[in-house]
């Protein structure tokens, strides 16, 4: 390989690891809106907790990407001083905390997601991005019992908490096609070895998906529409008051420790 | 969801292995999985524990404070009980 494609993969990379860190810390900052808002204590730290463990994920891509940047950007910079357009986080994660079942089918649709993407990325050729994978999936596994747990709690709950699942469901599932799909950036990066063949979990994910889904009682819904854009940075109005929350500190008092 | 439709279980933890389960709270939930998965989650987020027990509360039998006279104050006067009442011999040396 000639010193050109070294840099173009170092530079795809770069813009890769930029993408899985913008997914974490954007579904982190979402899910961390139910700290102090759970609907009783226990879920309230549980949930926290599984906030946490994003924004963990995403400060270590982050750092990778400054490191691979090598510009003097920091974690920081990737994370408070971005702009809606420059995101690529996949839009199912940008969307409003909404009611409990649907915090629940969103974590359910991305953790059976990441429960299939993390092993795979752990044999990425890019030993930094293996590692991240390695200590990620740990925590996958028990986010997929949570939300799996409770899709069939509610589902096969009450009357109430079973009609919330499905809007819920059906309210999702379009943003869930973006999941798997491949652009050329990522295309090139599987090549080398590097990203995760996404498309080629598809058919795994649907039926994770659709045997806990009937197992609650539920209902997958027909595929009748699909909304794309976060990785080319075309996202839902809903980032752009997700980054004016998130990134305010850091914007007014700049470069402010305590 | 309010916590007075929920079970309360008592939440033992044991930090080591080769200790033993200690008391260290407790959490609502809904049956014994979840509760598990709480006391996973209130109580081991500094990595405090290899081994978490949950029971439920109402199964725990417990002595009350009305029971301190007949139930310890018999054993105040009773100083043989103790190994440190016997003078051993010393052939036994430390027994």
């Amino acid at each position: 390989m000639d010193s050109m494609q070294n840099m173009d993969l170092k530079a795809a990379t770069l813009e890769y690891v930029t993408r899985l860190g913008d997914d974490s810390v954007v579904l982190g900052h979402r899910i961390s809106e139910w700290t102090s808002n759970g609907p009783f204590l226990e879920e309230d730290i549980a949930l926290s907790n599984v906030a946490l463990d994003y924004i963990g994920r995403a400060r270590m891509y982050y750092s990778y990407a400054a490191e691979l940047a090598d510009d003097g950007r920091t974690e920081d910079d990737f994370a408070y001083l971005r702009d809606e357009r420059a995101f690529r986080n996949l839009l199912i994660n940008e969307l409003p905390r909404g009611d409990f079942a649907y915090t629940i089918v969103r974590q359910l649709f991305v953790d059976v997601f990441n429960s299939l993407y993390l092993p795979r990325l752990m044999q990425s050729a890019d030993k930094t991005i293996a590692a991240i994978a390695a200590k990620a999936i740990k925590e996958t596994q028990y986010h997929l019992r949570r939300s799996r747990d409770w899709t069939l709690r509610l589902g096969d709950g009450t009357e109430e908490s079973h009609q919330r699942m499905q809007k819920a469901l059906d309210a999702l599932w379009g943003y869930t096609h973006e999941m798997f799909e491949l652009d050329a950036l990522e295309q090139q990066l599987v090549e080398a070895g590097v990203a995760v063949d996404s498309t080629a979990l598809k058919s795994a994910w649907r039926d994770q998906v659709a045997a806990i889904v009937e197992e609650a009682t539920l209902t997958c819904p027909e595929d009748s529409w699909a909304v794309r854009g976060g990785r080319i940075g075309y996202h839902t109005e809903n980032l752009g008051h997700l980054l004016t929350e998130m990134q305010f500190v850091h914007r007014s008092y700049p470069g402010c420790r305590w | 969801m309010a916590n007075d439709t929920m079970d309360l279980y008592e939440v033992f933890i044991r930090s080591r292995r080769g200790l033993d389960h200690k008391h260290v709270g407790s959490v609502h939930a809904e049956d014994q999985a979840q509760a598990l998965e709480y006391a996973r989650d209130c109580y081991t987020r500094r990595s405090e524990g290899v081994s978490i027990w949950v029971v439920k509360s109402d199964d725990i039998c417990a002595s009350q404070e009305d029971d301190s006279e007949s139930f310890y104050d018999p054993s105040d006067d009773k100083p043989y009980r103790h190994a440190m009442y016997y003078q051993l011999p010393d052939a036994v040396n430390n027994m």
